[in-house]
């Protein structure tokens, strides 16, 4: 992709490119990665991998069903296989994991694809500001820095019956029942407070691009829409969709927001998270942790598609890198 | 941003940790505590922790202190937890998981009982050291487990029927109402007066949460009926469950519960009653000050408080408040009894409502003149909590309140009919509750 | 939108075109301003209500009162304490999150080794899991090493769920930067550290600074760890004191002592962030030019 088409702007090293000395990087070059990639890796699988294997291992078990004569649950585990899992997919359950799947796919789509039009027009913006981009830079990180658990009651008490959005709108809307206003709301504050994620993100990546690009596109002639598809949104596009994908896995594990605005056990806007909540606040958690799992496969299958139908410049590029002459034909394509 | 909060889904991790220790995870932990068939022996001294949602007045830590200039080598220590009710649960069970000694005192709403004690995360507390005889029997019956004893009452709470005065006088009605027949009949007579036109007739908490099963319970209980029998077999798929239920959703239908009303939970009652909208409110204790504070509340000095309604008589209302229990895995467990008892004596008891106008266990108290001047609401809540049910003692009782509000709210919206959703709630509860 | 895309083209004199592009230009300002301050404004009004006014809706608090910021710094909450932990746990996070992802996203944008795909994988994968998992494992192994009230028990968890999005927001940005940079400069007898610090880090310091934003504000709104991981007063954050806040009675809800408290923890992060920008611009710039 494009994404290695300029030349950095105020770059003064870059004087006389030259043909790398492939040998040097080879060599040595895994021991070096290593070392750097190995904290990470480290923190990761102490802080994640173990808690998250262990939940793995919860779901193929039940625990403390019966009691005993004396009212004492007996603790015991036994090992039932794909028996939480099988669970899920039948009878009551069912209708309620499909029906907190649909949700949260419907919150994915929707706030994800706001957030995403909202947040790269927040970045346009704040890219062109001259005058005040501070005080815009400000402004957009308060949503994204107020914490979820107080905008969460923010947005309660403006969507409360006597609230403010009841006497703006005029009418009495009893947001917090289930329903479809239930969901509206939940979408009105989540876009509010994450679409400066994605803006944020995106600005940085507006910024790395050198304004000679433009320079050059505007001696092309090319009209300010033009600008925008064929250089703006190639070049933004790695930050952007790393920005979407993060996003993505927030929305699908969307929790505090709903339970805080609606509350819990409302059909209209229970996700997948809050489901697994439930199974675990009620010490079910063989079955909370297989709610956890399925989540996060479908999840990952989701993240997968994502970068394998979009995302190629972000992860596939690397060997790219290798091959300075293709590269350098690009980049003159562009600056031409 | 991407920590979701599912506190609880791994809770059980800590099971699998401790599993692969291999041990069968008995009450062991601290202060050698017996097999749960003899009574255990509270052994041990030294610091322990009290552990709760802080108090809304400062005089915990009071009592603390006085407690602490008394107990150099026997320190306590607050620790304060969310004020949400269902965090603090999880923090105890997290730590109960983890057999953590951190927690010594457990400050517990009254149903979490069942289910910590069966889980044997408390020590079973002898009858004989503690004596809960001067409290108020329904507050002692949420502190125990099949006839164990696993905590002391705290404080105790009883819903009343507020109702505003004024408006009953203006329409002549010179008595509290007794029966729900009685409050739609005053209701009538006042909406057809100028002062009580454009005013709604009852509210209590409706929204789908906790608060929802105390009045369907306390409804059902009213009309004669019982969410679970003696035995602890449910018993909502029956003639009187069903006429206490459709208490509240023919009030719902014909508007006499106003329509945001399914949205109220204690507060938002609270704000509709003290603007001066509501007639009836069923609600907690802590209204009374609150109501009657001026500059906020339209109502003050304008209502009164009486028993809740029921069918054919007075009503039952369903007990809240707090109980105090020593965590199973704690130390210094004889330091925590004699805490226990220190902060539960009805010297403290006073203290404690006086500064925080909590209504506590304590029986003797409900009749002390200085106290009724200052808590007019004393003896009226005094009968309530006597007639008081308590909620299901069930292991299970977050399954239970849930499945409760699941049901009765699709009735009270008018999405099921209440003998419909009566009998699918009897059959879930009868999935949930092992005899 | 499509006429505020061009970066530039607003400097460009076309006179009239020029003029409308700039209203237009502060029009979509005023839009995105208005859009992120208006719900924050209730919060700020929430926030100067006297607490028997809480519940009106009028657009200015009437009459306007301290009383809500009285009751958040209330000694008995200890919340001055925790505004400080919570600027040190934040504040640590970030510096290691950048340190540690910056080394990896070199090594993931930059050097050759094999299963970078399926470590990149990986590494976002910790991120789909919900949350909590990581709790009562965590609970557990801290108490064991008697980490409980400790920064550390806090920090460490935050870098893990902050490392993620670092790693990979950084590799993005590193390799968008042209691999010849590196190469001449090696070439000219800088080391590979002294390249990627003087040359990678200084062109890439948007991404870097944004990084740095996103996990500080992640690790300053935690919560679940920190309310878990600790138990002394002393030692919580400020998220973990709101939580705590109460109302006058039980079932009173202090709306407006979180809502001022909310403004407390938001304002500061805001100001701090807007005065560290141009500081760690200019500092990570100036390396660049040389």
């Amino acid at each position: 992709m494009a994404t290695t088409t300029k030349e950095p702007p105020s770059a003064g090293a870059a004087k006389t490119p030259r043909p790398p000395k492939k040998e040097r990087d080879v060599q040595g070059s895994g021991r070096l990665s290593a070392l750097l990639l190995s904290p990470t890796i480290m923190v990761l699988a102490l802080v994640v991998g173990y808690p998250v294997i262990a939940a793995f291992r919860e779901s193929l078990y039940k625990r403390g069903e019966v009691l005993d004569a004396q009212g004492f649950i007996v603790e015991s585990e036994r090992f039932v296989g794909l028996d939480n899992y099988t669970a899920i997919f039948s009878g009551e359950n069912a209708d309620a994991f499909w029906n907190a799947f649909y949700n949260t796919t419907f919150f994915l789509v929707v706030t994800v694809s706001l957030e995403t039009v909202i947040g790269v027009a927040m970045a346009l913006i704040m890219h062109q500001a001259l005058r005040g981009r501070a005080f815009v830079r400000a402004s957009i990180l308060v949503p994204w820095a107020i914490p979820t658990a107080i905008s969460g009651l923010l947005w309660r008490w403006i969507f409360q019956t006597d609230g403010v959005a009841n006497a703006i709108i005029g009418r009495q809307i009893l947001w917090t029942t289930d329903g479809f206003h239930a969901k509206l709301g939940i979408i009105v504050a989540e876009t509010w407070k994450t679409a400066p994620f994605i803006g944020l993100l995106v600005l940085a990546g507006l910024q790395m691009i050198p304004r000679e690009v433009y320079e050059a596109a505007k001696v092309d002639g090319a009209s300010a829409f033009e600008q925008f598809r064929r250089i703006t949104l190639p070049l933004v596009k790695p930050a952007l969709l790393v920005a979407v994908l993060f996003r993505m896995l927030d929305a699908l594990r969307m929790f505090d927001l709903p339970f805080v605005l609606i509350g819990p056990n409302k059909d209209s806007v229970e996700t997948l998270t809050m489901i697994a909540w439930q199974e675990a606040n009620n010490l079910r958690y063989g079955p909370a942790a297989a709610y956890a799992t399925v989540l996060f496969v479908y999840i990952a299958v989701l993240a997968y598609l994502f970068v394998k139908l979009l995302g190629a410049d972000v992860i596939g590029e690397a060997r790219q890198q290798r091959k300075p002459s293709a590269k350098r034909k690009k980049l003159g394509k562009v600056s031409a | 941003m991407r920590f979701t909060p599912i506190v609880g889904v791994v809770v059980g991790l800590a099971l699998t940790v401790s599993a692969c220790g291999g041990d069968d995870g008995g009450d062991d932990g601290g202060g050698g505590t017996a097999k749960q068939s003899t009574e255990a022996q509270l052994s041990g001294r030294g610091p322990i922790t009290f552990v709760s949602g802080k108090d809304t007045s400062g005089n915990r830590q009071k009592q603390v202190d006085a407690w602490n200039k008394d107990h150099p080598n026997e320190q306590a220590r607050i620790i304060e937890l969310p004020e949400s009710a269902d965090q603090q649960r999880e923090q105890m069970i997290q730590n109960a998981q983890t057999k953590s000694d951190a927690y010594t005192i457990l400050n517990m709403d009254v149903v979490w009982t069942a289910e910590f004690a069966a889980n044997r995360w408390l020590t079973d507390l002898p009858k004989s050291q503690f004596d809960v005889s001067a409290m108020l029997p329904p507050t002692v019956a949420t502190a125990q487990y099949r006839d164990r004893l696993y905590a002391v009452p705290l404080n105790a709470d009883g819903g009343l029927l507020y109702y505003r005065k004024d408006l009953l006088d203006a329409a002549g009605v010179k008595e509290a109402p007794k029966t729900w027949d009685e409050v739609w009949a005053a209701c009538d007579k006042v909406t057809k007066t100028s002062e009580g036109k454009g005013v709604s007739c009852y509210a209590g908490q409706f929204d789908k949460y906790e608060g929802l099963t105390v009045n369907v319970s306390e409804v059902i209980n009213g009309a004669g009926g019982s969410v679970v029998d003696a035995s602890g077999k449910p018993t909502v798929n029956t003639p009187e469950a069903k006429k206490g239920l459709d208490v509240l959703v023919q009030a719902v239908k014909d508007g006499r519960i106003p329509k945001q009303a399914i949205t109220f939970k204690e507060e938002e009652g609270r704000r509709y009653f003290e603007s001066g909208k509501l007639l009836f409110h069923r609600q907690w204790p802590y209204q009374y000050a609150l109501a009657n504070k001026k500059g906020t509340s339209k109502v003050v000095d304008k209502f009164a408080v009486a028993p809740l309604p029921g069918v054919s008589g007075p009503g039952a209302s369903t007990l809240g408040g707090h109980n105090l229990a020593i965590s199973a895995f704690a130390k210094n467990k004889a330091t925590a009894a004699d805490f226990i008892k220190f902060i539960t004596s009805e010297e403290s008891q006073r203290a404690d409502l006086l500064a925080t106008s909590q209504a506590p266990p304590n029986a003797a108290l409900y009749d002390d003149p200085e106290l009724v001047k200052k808590f007019p609401y004393l003896p009226t809540l005094k009968a309530s909590i006597l007639g008081a049910k308590p909620r299901p003692i069930v292991v299970k009782y977050g399954d239970v309140t849930t499945a409760i509000q699941e049901e009765t709210y699709n009735a009270i919206t008018g999405k099921t009919p209440s003998d419909q959703a009566l009998s699918s709630l009897q059959t879930k509860l009868g999935q949930l509750i092992q005899p | 939108m499509t006429a505020v895309t061009a970066p530039g083209a607003a400097k460009s004199p076309r006179a009239s075109k020029g003029a409308w592009r700039r209203r237009l230009l502060y029009a979509g300002v005023a839009l995105v301003v208005g859009y992120c301050l208006v719900p924050f404004y209730w919060m700020i009004v929430s926030a100067f209500r006297r607490p028997a006014n809480q519940f009106e809706n009028t657009p200015l608090p009437a009459p306007f009162s301290l009383e809500n910021f009285s009751a958040v710094f209330n000694p008995d909450n200890g919340f001055g304490r925790s505004l400080v932990n919570s600027v040190v746990v934040a504040g640590v996070t970030t510096v290691l999150t950048l340190i540690v992802g910056v080394f990896t996203a070199y090594a993931l944008a930059r050097l050759d080794f094999r299963f970078k795909n399926a470590l990149l994988g990986i590494i976002i994968a910790t991120s789909m899991f919900p949350g909590i998992s990581q709790i009562v494992p965590l609970l557990k192994l801290f108490t064991d090493i008697e980490w409980m009230n400790t920064y550390q028990a806090m920090i460490l968890p935050s870098l893990g769920f902050a490392l993620p999005l670092a790693v990979w927001n950084l590799n993005v940005f590193f390799r968008q930067l042209p691999f010849e940079l590196e190469q001449a400069a090696m070439v000219d007898g800088c080391s590979r550290g002294q390249a990627f610090r003087k040359i990678i880090i200084p062109l890439a310091a948007p991404g870097v600074f944004t990084t740095a934003i996103i996990t500080f504000i992640a690790a300053w709104n935690e919560f679940l760890i920190a309310r878990t991981m600790v138990n002394e007063k002393d030692m919580q954050t400020a998220t973990v004191a709101i939580s705590k806040f109460t109302g006058s009675a039980t079932f009173d809800q202090p709306f407006g002592t979180q809502m001022a408290a909310g403004v407390v923890v938001t304002v500061p992060l805001v100001v701090m962030v807007l005065i560290f920008q141009r500081r760690i611009i200019a500092g990570l710039t100036a390396g660049g030019v040389k």
